[in-house]
């Protein structure tokens, strides 16, 4: 007999911590962000166990909710989300390191709320992550939306506003307008909202335009996936505290969105369906539109984290373009590159934050030697940007190797090159910064003006500690691949009865 | 749940005779006191009506013990078992909340005519929903237009409220007049008043000019009173001068009973087939519903005070509302009834936390409320998790609303009504977002927002148990959508005739 | 012609409804309009009483019939009464109801007209309009 765990014990430990943060609050700094660490240390502990139970054949899922008229909400692990909530759970433990210096360093106000919202965009996360039906995730996905909507406006000042209505608008306005239609039309059409390893359309006869349709409007719809033309809230939400852009917009929220995207084409589609139909050509170009153009978009930003955002946005574009390619090793590589690009692009943001910290600079131009200031620094960018630019011995290189293999095995050959073409441009937008830190004297100007340079030291310990571990990490899972790969490879695609294990 | 026929009269013979002894004893307390005891009762009995109805049952009751062609018959099924509820519910959720508001907004000598006048706007609404005969439609419409053009005229902004007042007075009265004139005309060709009886003999005479002049006179007529989009002059200014509880009160329930009277004809005394199919009734109220919705959305984005966003927003909704009962099917009206219901909540919600931000502000300018969520969390709070709903966020009503609104869109095939819906819902993002980015990230003026507290209990009570019930009615959306459903059905059906009557209760 | 003609009191019902509505719709006045209202709901009260009138119909009233003491001659008496022909007074009892309303609708509207006029110092509906608009922007100024 199979044990039954509920999946909603991964969304307590966020909410549960709410109340401490706000009893302790601002007063007593300390405790308060001692009980978050705590509260990310369970959380990453649960899902752990659960990882663990569903190895040995647990069922993770929880009761059904009856929504209205039969549809219903409920939790459900499987594979990949449990890598999600994994990943999510262990990089918040991470980040809460890094805001206590980050956030004190940079003297920010409203730090409490900013906690509060930060643990319930979490909950949020962990909802998705779990979710057992399409309307479950749009409902967590709606969530996320509003829950850190507090963040990207944080300063209040005239351009966090500004940011905050683009994304609203786009991330709010997309799902409502294209997103909620498409779940509609799919349960209309099939009864349900389940996700169904095979696709939920097997029962039914549906046109190849419809199916292209629906298709297209779940992935447009996903703003969060930043696919373009609706990635534009993605740099605007980079007014945020750098801890934001880091956990929410470099992994959890971006990553909800595709993540979406690849639920929908494994467990709602289902790989039958978009080959026959060849529902998926059209967006791959949109992918590989995106690849490339945000690569070059990012080439020209002189702001650090703007030209990390445009990264963020051709990274994400290869994990749906992994998964539209939709076949069991494409999807693979898709959610091993949503581990590996999180830890490559949260330790970029991490060392962006750091300088900002440290030195005040948010210029790309105005780096130059600060490399021989901020060693470590920027020594973990150098890792971090190689990992993402896909060598070894880092974990960039897997998920883009596997992703390639991926398309070896689909008939969209021509991708490949737009990989390789990619690559290269990541060199050249990422590997500058480093090497200008580290090797570029000074201009002259700034030279002179000694003592803003001279007041200039490392990042605070706390900021490096959690640099030092996300680096660490894109070095270790380059070796300890395994595990997740054995997760994935539990990815049912097929229609089978029965649960992963 | 105890039920006895009677209840039903008591629903109307209560607030009737509470508003008088309101006026005797013309004292502010007291005659707050009758009105919320008798509104309390009022939805207990509701509330074992519509138990007893959604059994399955329906109430016929002989008013007089006079039978049904002579006499007057009340008639109760589904859907106004539901609006009752709803509309006693409102009611007294709003007359907790008046206690405090008009202290700022009426002149105490003024207090207890008041009350008496909301009592008898409270008895026309229900006399409305309670009624089966057509012509007491006509005289309890309006018992509660002219207690309503009273009240609106006791307004905080006294010299527009007077004005607003006396525009919806014309208009109303025309709208009234109007719907007398095409009960008239039924009644000329059917030579009876009573609503099971008309629907009995319609079909004999189907065809003749008569029945088709009295449908327009009646359609148009309830265009007006349920402010449908060419005609929705009088509300915007209604809403924005009333005192703020009567806005709130209105808001809820004023367009919708009218909305109820609608639904009553065209489904069941004119008979679906006929309204919709022989008079495409749903061509003209489909593309006036749809262009009524969309530019109404876009007029609240641009207006400044915020209680004629709402008031906008609300003709909007109207609109949303008219553009379901169109489509004339059982998916179509149960999203009808659906927003019907969780509308009259989310509006009445925010009406109120808009009057709750007057009382300590005395203003609802959208300029002059910098940050005012420092002020008043809970009052901020409720306005946003309404506002959430109104636009259609996950786990309010709004969105089960929003839900069943695109899917009977999409299940009658009009695949563009539903696009128009969404885009409608974008701009409420808008005008919404607008309000409480507003309230939330724009730096108050220091010296004017420390003095300001939060709003008064009494106050937050009612406004936070709206909210409460718009968040369940989300997360549980069976309640309503069974009610909704439940009530479709049956307006789906024919009338039951006359012959069928339950039993004489004397 | 003659059908268009028989039709007489229909006609003067719509002729007195387009009166009052046109008054409504074309002055200013306030009072000129609550008039109009009035003419406009009269209009509707003589369509109703026109709707109960039966053709050589007499009042509702009842007539006790002539009754002789001779108990043999009561059928004949029956007899006699059913030549008479009642109007029907049904409508008539309606228009009433509708009567009262109209009155209280009068009432009301002209309470708020002397309110108005205390207030604004007009009963012109464009004075009022100006007079609103002006005092919307010196708020606007103020700000």
């Amino acid at each position: 007999m199979t044990i039954a765990i509920d999946p909603i014990i991964t969304i307590l430990p966020p909410l549960a911590v709410i109340p401490f943060i706000v009893f302790f609050g601002e007063r007593r700094k300390n405790l308060r962000e001692a009980s978050i660490i705590i509260a990310a240390c369970i959380l990453f502990a649960v899902n752990f166990s659960l990882y663990q139970q569903f190895l040995d054949g647990a069922l993770l899922q929880s009761q059904k909710f009856t929504f209205f008229n039969g549809l219903t909400l409920f939790l459900k692990g499987e594979p990949i989300g449990i890598i999600f909530g994994l990943l999510a759970s262990f990089l918040w433990i991470v980040t809460t390191v890094y805001s206590i210096g980050y956030m004190r360093g940079h003297n920010e106000a409203h730090q409490t709320r900013f906690y509060i919202c930060f643990a319930i965009a979490i909950a949020c996360v962990m909802a998705a992550a779990y979710s057992g039906n399409l309307l479950t995730l749009f409902v967590a996905y709606e969530a996320i939306t509003l829950s850190t909507y507090p963040l990207v406006t944080h300063s209040g000042n005239a351009k966090a506003k500004r940011a905050g209505r683009i994304y609203i608008g786009v991330l709010m306005g997309g799902s409502i307008f294209l997103l909620m239609p498409a779940i509609i039309v799919t349960w209309w059409l099939t009864g349900t909202t389940d996700f169904i390893a095979g696709g939920v359309f097997n029962s039914i006869s549906i046109s190849p335009l419809l199916v292209t349709l629906l298709l297209c409007l779940m992935v447009f719809g996903t703003g969060k996936a930043a696919l373009m033309p609706f990635h534009s809230w993605l740099p605007n939400a980079m007014v945020a505290p750098t801890p934001v852009s880091a956990l929410l917009h470099a992994v959890a929220v971006v990553k909800t969105g595709v993540f979406l995207i690849i639920k929908i084409v494994v467990y709602i589609f289902g790989f039958d369906l978009i080959a026959q139909t060849n529902a998926a050509e059209i967006l791959l170009y949109f992918a590989a539109g995106t690849i490339l153009l945000s690569s070059f978009i990012a080439l020209k930003k002189d702001n650090l984290k703007a030209r990390l955002a445009y990264s963020t946005i051709g990274q994400l574009a290869y994990i749906v373009l992994a998964a539209l390619i939709a076949n069991v090793r494409a999807i693979e590589g898709a959610a091993l590159h949503i581990v590996s690009h999180a830890f490559g692009k949260i330790t970029l943001f991490f060392c962006a934050g750091a300088i900002m910290v440290a030195s005040h600079k948010t210029l790309v131009s105005e780096l130059a030697g600060l490399g021989r200031k901020m060693p470590y620094t920027f020594t973990a960018f150098l890792i971090a940007a190689i990992s993402i630019i896909g060598l070894p011995p880092l974990i960039g290189v897997l998920s883009k190797f596997v992703i390639i293999e991926g398309i070896i095995d689909s008939q969209y050959d021509w991708l490949i090159i737009v990989l390789i073409l990619s690559s290269l441009l990541n060199i050249a937008y990422l590997l500058p910064i480093p090497f200008m830190a580290f090797f570029k004297e000074p201009q002259s100007i700034e030279a002179a003006d000694s003592t803003s340079q001279s007041v200039i030291e490392e990042a605070p310990t706390a900021c490096l500690i959690a640099i030092c571990i996300t680096t660490a990490g894109c070095l270790i899972l380059f070796f300890q691949i395994e595990p997740i790969v054995h997760l994935l490879s539990l990815i049912e695609t097929t229609s089978t009865t029965g649960v992963g294990g | 749940m105890l039920f006895n026929n009677h209840f039903s009269v008591l629903l109307i013979v209560l607030p009737l005779m509470a508003a008088p002894i309101c006026v005797i004893l013309r004292n502010p307390k007291a005659s707050w006191l009758v009105a919320l005891i008798s509104n309390l009762i009022i939805v207990l009995l509701s509330l074992s009506l519509l138990s007893h109805v959604l059994n399955g049952n329906v109430v016929r009751y002989e008013l007089g013990g006079w039978a049904a062609p002579t006499g007057i018959e009340y008639y109760i099924d589904g859907i106004n078992a539901v609006l009752i509820s709803i509309v006693s519910i409102i009611s007294l959720v709003t007359l907790i909340y008046s206690k405090q508001s008009i202290r700022k907004e009426i002149a105490t000598p003024r207090h207890y005519l008041f009350y008496a006048g909301w009592l008898l706007c409270l008895t026309g609404l229900l006399g409305i929903l309670i009624t089966g005969d057509a012509f007491n439609v006509f005289v309890f419409l309006e018992i509660s237009s002219l207690s309503m053009y009273m009240l609106i005229a006791l307004g905080s902004e006294r010299r527009q409220a007077l004005v607003a007042s006396f525009r919806y007075l014309i208009l109303g009265s025309i709208g009234a007049s109007f719907i007398l004139l095409g009960i008239g005309f039924l009644y000329a060709a059917t030579g009876t008043l009573n609503m099971s009886d008309i629907a009995e003999r319609l079909p004999l005479v189907n065809n003749s000019r008569t029945v088709i002049v009295g449908f327009s006179f009646i359609t148009i007529g309830l265009f007006i009173k349920t402010a449908m989009f060419p005609v929705f002059s009088w509300l915007p200014n209604a809403y924005q001068f009333a005192p703020s509880a009567v806005s709130a009160f209105l808001a809820g329930t004023a367009t919708k009973v009218s909305l109820y009277i609608f639904l009553r004809f065209f489904y069941h005394i004119f008979g679906t087939d006929y309204s919709f199919g022989n008079l495409l009734l749903g061509d003209v109220l489909l593309p006036l519903a749809v262009i009524g919705f969309f530019v109404m959305s876009v007029v609240a984005i641009f207006q400044t005070d915020i209680r004629r966003v709402l008031a906008y927003s609300s003709i909007a909704q109207i609109g949303y509302i008219f553009a379901a009962i169109s489509m004339a099917t059982e998916q179509g009206l149960t999203a009808g009834i659906i927003h019907i219901i969780n509308h009259a909540f989310i509006k009445t919600a925010l009406f109120i936390s808009v009057g709750c931000i007057l009382y300590r502000y005395g203003t609802a300018n959208i300029n002059q409320l910098n940050g005012i969520i420092k002020t008043m969390p809970w009052t901020c709070a409720a306005f946003i998790v309404a506002g959430f709903s109104l636009i259609g966020v996950p786990l309010t009503a709004g969105f089960v609303s929003k839900w069943y609104l695109v899917s009977a869109a999409i299940d009658s095939g009009w695949w563009l009504i539903a696009v128009m819906i969404l885009t409608s819902s974008l701009m409420a993002i808008i005008y919404i977002g607008r309000i409480v980015e507003v309230f939330c990230f724009k730096t108050g003026d220091a010296t004017n927002s420390l003095k300001v507290k939060e709003a008064p209990f009494s106050m937050l009570l009612p406004l936070w148990f709206l909210i409460i019930v718009s968040v369940y009615t989300g997360i549980n959306g069976d309640v309503v959508v069974d009610m909704a459903k439940f009530s479709a059905t049956q307006l789906l059906d024919s009338l039951p005739s006359l012959s069928n009557s339950i039993g004489n209760p004397l | 012609m003659v059908e268009w003609l028989a039709l007489y009191n229909d006609w003067a019902v719509i002729v007195i409804m387009m009166a009052g509505f046109y008054i409504m719709i074309a002055r200013y006045n306030l009072v000129k309009k609550i008039i109009g209202l009035s003419i406009f709901q009269t209009g509707i009260f003589y369509f109703y009483v026109g709707l109960g009138k039966v053709e050589n119909g007499t009042a509702p009233i009842f007539l006790e019939p002539k009754v002789i003491d001779d108990s043999t001659t009561n059928i004949a008496a029956g007899a006699v009464e059913q030549t008479i022909i009642y109007s029907n007074p049904l409508p008539h009892v309606l228009i009433l109801t509708a009567i009262v309303v109209g009155v209280a609708t009068m009432a009301l509207g002209l309470a708020l007209i002397v309110r108005i006029y205390e207030k604004y110092g007009s009963i012109e509906e464009d004075d009022i309009q100006a007079i609103d608009n002006k005092f919307i922007c010196q708020l606007d100024d103020k700000k």
